[in-house]
């Protein structure tokens, strides 16, 4: 066979220069003055903006889980379908994703401000005008429209590999319709929906442009606190430097448990 | 057949959703009125106003530039780096995996800040040169994952066999390995330059003014009042997108059908 390792030596030096030293850079201003001493004050600091990190850990995990609720049944629909149909909705799915998340945030903003199409339509029956942009809800929305496809996808490729015999000797043994789904659709679906949710999670946590064009200046998320340290008003990089290893903890813990999750169904599946 | 009817509207509901703010990004690049709630009138004014726009075709521009040299750059340096990895040994293999996977799973906010953080360091202005190393830096993983299984799936006989008859071993390479890993080259190419085309966040935090790529310009005329060249910009994203999408699954179909037939 063809071997040569020293081809991989550019990539290698790249990768150390531009992926690991900017790494070790951000820890290095997380834990230094602007003067270069080292200091433990910016970690600390991030503890005044725990309201917001726990804000946008909350609407991240509502988001997810509603994308979940939603992914769920269509996936499986899908991976059911005739070839050609399961080819339109990959392609029906994928064709929003193809455009730039801006520009799908954008009309959004277009349809929940004050005098958007939902408020005028709401008009011709005397409704008065909700308050929908610069909520919340707006947010966890926007979230939910961005991030929906990449939890249909990898639900779609798990459940693709469930035979449909499966689900019938299920059926042939008297397992009742929830119980086909609790015990064999969901089990054998596992591996899609931890990687479904960490797909979702970790774009909505770290998001700032969403939260900054449907949230106004109503929810600031960790994102946004990021980019303010580097390049708003409040230019101040190490502290930016901290919340970004905050936030990097965040994701972390949040894939440990996803991992977590796979083990325990890889042990039950030995057992068996 | 009750239960079909059930997931055909489910379906339709989801896909609703999907579609519909993009429907209305269309429908509004039409209207005549600068406002996004009010319609007066039909006309092609904002397509007129896209294509006098400077900033917008200037951004254009540099969004290509940037996509195809860096496209091109990260499928070098990704196909270099997948036929090393497969040589090296299983530790080494799985640091430098480890190493690849990095720049996926990191989230896009701190790698932008992290380059950020490098090239003030080194005192390097923000321009073309930091965005595309930045777009090279999270391309080229996913060139090496696209390589990767080629080179997995490759017969490794037909190299020793182009060996034994005649060949030097770097004309083997260029004849028999970089054919067979082809499809998984020209795969990378093609996610890097949309993934370059399509960033925002890391492109965000290492351009400047006068380099902007066309997903900053889109975020700086959201956050004014009222743009409606944005949606004239949509609906042409939109048809070029779909365009491109039908093409890809019609000749996608047409050669498994081709294949068929050679089956039978």
């Amino acid at each position: 066979m063809f071997k040569n390792r020293a081809v991989s030596a550019p990539y290698l030096v790249w990768s150390a220069i531009f992926v690991i030293i900017p790494l070790g850079l951000v820890a290095y201003y997380a834990l230094t003055t602007r003067s270069g001493e080292f200091t433990l004050d910016n970690l600390a600091r991030v503890g005044q903006y725990a309201p917001v990190i726990m804000s946008s850990i909350l609407l991240s995990i509502i988001a997810t889980i509603i994308s979940l609720i939603v992914a769920y049944p269509l996936a499986f629909i899908m991976s059911r379908a005739s070839g050609n149909t399961q080819r339109t909705y990959m392609m029906l799915i994928m064709l929003p994703m193809w455009m730039n998340f801006l520009l799908r945030t954008y009309s959004w903003m277009t349809i929940l401000e004050r005098n958007g199409l939902i408020n005028r339509f709401l008009e011709l029956f005397g409704i008065g005008p909700l308050t929908m942009i610069n909520t919340p809800g707006a947010v966890v929305l926007g979230m939910i429209y961005n991030y929906l496809p990449f939890m249909i996808l990898p639900l779609y490729t798990t459940m693709l590999k469930i035979e449909h015999h499966t689900i019938e000797a299920a059926q042939d043994l008297g397992a009742t319709p929830w119980q086909v789904l609790s015990r064999v659709i969901i089990p054998l679906s596992m591996p899609g929906v931890t990687t479904g949710i960490t797909m979702v999670f970790v774009p909505c946590i770290s998001t700032f442009a969403i939260s900054r064009m449907l949230g106004g200046g109503s929810s600031m998320l960790i994102g946004d606190l990021i980019e303010l340290q580097f390049l708003g008003n409040t230019y101040n990089p190490n502290l930016g430097a901290a919340i970004s290893m905050v936030l990097m903890v965040i994701i972390l813990i949040c894939m440990a448990m996803m991992n977590m999750f796979d083990d325990g169904e890889d042990k039950e599946a030995m057992l068996l | 057949m009750k239960k079909s009817w059930l997931s055909r509207c489910y379906v339709g509901l989801v896909m609703f959703f999907l579609y519909v703010p993009i429907i209305v990004l269309i429908v509004y690049s039409f209207n005549e009125n600068k406002s996004r709630g009010v319609w007066t009138g039909f006309s092609l004014k904002w397509y007129r106003e896209l294509f006098h726009n400077e900033i917008i075709l200037q951004s254009l521009s540099n969004t290509l530039i940037v996509a195809v040299i860096s496209a091109i750059l990260a499928t070098l340096l990704g196909t270099a780096a997948a036929i090393g990895i497969f040589s090296m040994g299983r530790k080494a293999r799985s640091l430098a995996m480890n190493i690849t996977y990095f720049p996926i799973i990191n989230p896009e906010i701190v790698m932008g800040v992290s380059l950020m953080l490098l090239f003030a360091m080194c005192g390097i202005s923000l321009g073309y040169l930091t965005l595309i190393i930045a777009h090279v830096t999270f391309c080229t993983p996913y060139v090496i994952l696209n390589v990767m299984p080629k080179l997995r799936q490759m017969d490794n006989h037909i190299y020793e066999a182009a060996l034994d008859l005649g060949c030097s071993p770097m004309q083997a390479f260029y004849k028999v390995i970089i054919p067979e890993i082809m499809p998984g080259i020209l795969s990378g190419l093609m996610m890097s330059f949309t993934y370059s085309l399509d960033d925002f966040i890391i492109s965000y935090f290492v351009s400047s003014s006068t380099s902007q790529t066309l997903p900053i310009t889109i975020y700086s005329m959201t956050r004014r009042k009222v743009s409606p060249e944005i949606n004239a910009l949509s609906a042409i994203i939109f048809v070029v997108v779909l365009v491109i999408l039908i093409a890809v699954n019609v000749y996608g179909a047409r050669q498994e059908k081709q294949q068929q037939k050679r089956y039978l």
